[in-house]
């Protein structure tokens, strides 16, 4: 039994359960790339705060740590992002990445 | 130059969302050979929108088609919501008729109207290829597009001509050149949960019955990220969500499920939703910026539609998308075979397309309404005016005996200062309001 928020009055969720929530269809080839050397030297770190899957995950070092399974091919992140050649975008291969359900 | 009966297709669409789908079916009507790819498993699975789709232009391609659209309500109440932190405006149209045929507008899973559509398509006659990702565009020594590459093993197909609805980050315009520099200021990131409660709770909480559905448009409540907010039913799960102006979002802190969670959390949303679970969290961007953002539509053996091609009407009372989406694919599929069956794929021979385009509303609604998508999202819209409307409101209803009313003027004028608009800047911003949604 989830908990249920006192104020709010509906079930509070991880974000952990939140994103379990999406169908990811998970291939073994990572279709965005992120150069983490080219993260050490950004200070504004749009891409942790805008990207909804929140895959962008700032490390002790300066770095960034990312992972590309429970992405939702969005853009956003290489929209926002300020570095030029920070982050390598394509879509997965076909048939693999974010599923949205049918009824 | 490739002799057109050698090529894979006559027309290959790359994406079947709503403008690939329409593209597919007229072009295929039109007696051509079309291959329809879509990168996902089937048509919709890497679609999301908020939740409304306007299907009347469909009455052209699919006559009577409501009867086997997957709708999940139709929509009888449209309301527009002014938020402030702690107040809320609403103005609330009902009209019943628009729950019976020919009706107006529904709300719809994506998943399942993409891939009906995309059904009609493969009825008319195009091949549906699934789980493909186009990875590039194929092109001849003069530059000429003439077909795509895809993830497939000799995956190379070769087409006449290419009609790209590869959606809002369009790789393939950007590879053809008909985009010039990105600016993620032409875009908001829209992050909606899909919240689960009983079919009679919907009713009841929104006032409608059987297939009605209501559809909630918001300004304010977006935690101070120029965007905006939504609320729709579906037939047993409420659509709600934020869409969220990119570089606003990313030069502040709150992430976009915080954003939501506050929305959610507002005293006007919050009984609207009690008790009701996350059934599905989704994300999209949206190119929101209109007729300002778009690409040249036209080249040498390619075409753009839909998203791709920045079709996203963002203008307030107006939130469309679908249905420029469809629209642009059907013309651009109607001039991609025209322009076979005259042996001219040139851009010159595509030029149709865009002469379509502009004689329809895809390019008028979008001409005329070119300076609302700015206004909507500007500072003051965004970020001023909800808590002056709601302040206002607010004191023309409170009864303040023993005190006199104090005049509609006065209280407008001292909110407005209360909320820091100059009054030039209310005079420009109205004329520029007026004007721009003629």
């Amino acid at each position: 039994m989830t908990a249920i928020d006192r104020d709010t009055n509906w079930p509070e969720i991880s974000f952990e359960e939140r994103i379990g929530t999406a169908e990811f269809r998970i291939h073994e080839r990572a279709h965005i790339v992120v150069d983490g050397d080219t993260c050490r030297g950004c200070s504004t770190r749009e891409c942790v705060v805008a990207c909804p899957a929140n895959l962008f995950v700032p490390t002790s070092d300066g770095g960034i740590l990312f992972n590309y399974e429970n992405c939702f091919e969005c853009g956003t992140c290489y929209l926002v992002c300020n570095k030029e050649g920070a982050i390598s975008w394509s879509y997965p291969e076909g048939g693999f990445g974010i599923v949205f359900h049918r009824t | 130059m490739n002799r057109p009966d050698a090529n894979d297709a006559d027309v290959i669409v790359v994406g079947a969302g709503p403008a690939g789908s329409c593209a597919a079916i007229a072009a295929a009507r039109a007696g051509r050979r079309v291959i329809l790819i879509e990168r996902g498993p089937f048509p919709g699975s890497k679609n999301m929108y908020g939740g409304v789709v306007y299907p009347r232009i469909l009455d052209e391609l699919v006559p009577r088609w409501w009867e086997t659209a997957p709708v999940q309500r139709w929509v009888v109440r449209r309301s527009t919501m002014i938020l402030s932190e702690t107040g809320a405006l609403s103005v609330d149209y009902r009209s019943n008729a628009w729950g019976q045929p020919p009706y107006n507008g529904a709300t719809a899973y994506r998943p399942d109207f993409d891939e009906w559509l995309s059904r009609q398509a493969v009825a008319a006659g195009a091949q549906l290829v699934t789980s493909t990702t186009v990875t590039g565009l194929l092109r001849d020594a003069s530059g000429r597009v003439v077909g795509v590459r895809t993830d497939r093993p000799d995956g190379d197909l070769t087409a006449s001509v290419v009609i790209a609805c590869d959606g809002v980050n369009s790789f393939l315009a950007k590879e053809a050149g008909l985009y010039s520099a990105t600016d993620p200021s032409n875009f908001t990131l829209g992050v909606k949960e899909t919240l689960a409660l009983p079919k009679h709770v919907i009713d009841e909480r929104f006032g409608v019955r059987d297939d009605q559905g209501v559809d909630i448009e918001i300004l304010g409540g977006t935690s101070g990220v120029n965007g905006g907010g939504f609320v729709y039913t579906n037939l047993d799960t409420i659509a709600l969500g934020v869409v969220l102006k990119l570089p606003k979002l990313a030069a502040q802190k709150k992430r976009p499920e915080e954003i939501i969670a506050t929305l959610k959390a507002h005293p006007a949303i919050a009984p609207l939703i009690e008790g009701a679970e996350v059934k599905e969290y989704s994300a999209h961007v949206i190119p929101e910026a209109g007729y300002s953002m778009m690409p040249t539509m036209v080249t040498d053996g390619m075409v753009v539609a839909g998203d791709a091609a920045a079709l996203c009407l963002a203008a307030g009372i107006w939130l469309e998308g679908v249905n420029f989406a469809m629209a642009s694919g059907m013309c651009a599929g109607e001039a991609a075979a025209a322009a076979v069956a005259r042996n001219d794929v040139s851009a010159k021979g595509l030029a149709p397309y865009t002469d379509k385009l502009n004689a329809t509303f895809v390019l008028r609604d979008h001409k005329k309404l070119r300076k609302v998508p700015g206004l909507v999202l500007s500072d003051r819209v965004q970020q001023r005016y909800p808590a002056f409307v709601t302040s206002v409101v607010e004191r023309v209803f409170r009864v303040d005996n023993p005190q006199p009313k104090p005049g509609l003027r006065r209280i407008v004028r001292q909110e407005r200062k209360r909320a820091g608009i100059k009054l030039s800047e209310l005079i420009r911003d109205g004329w520029t309001g007026l004007r721009g949604f003629g």
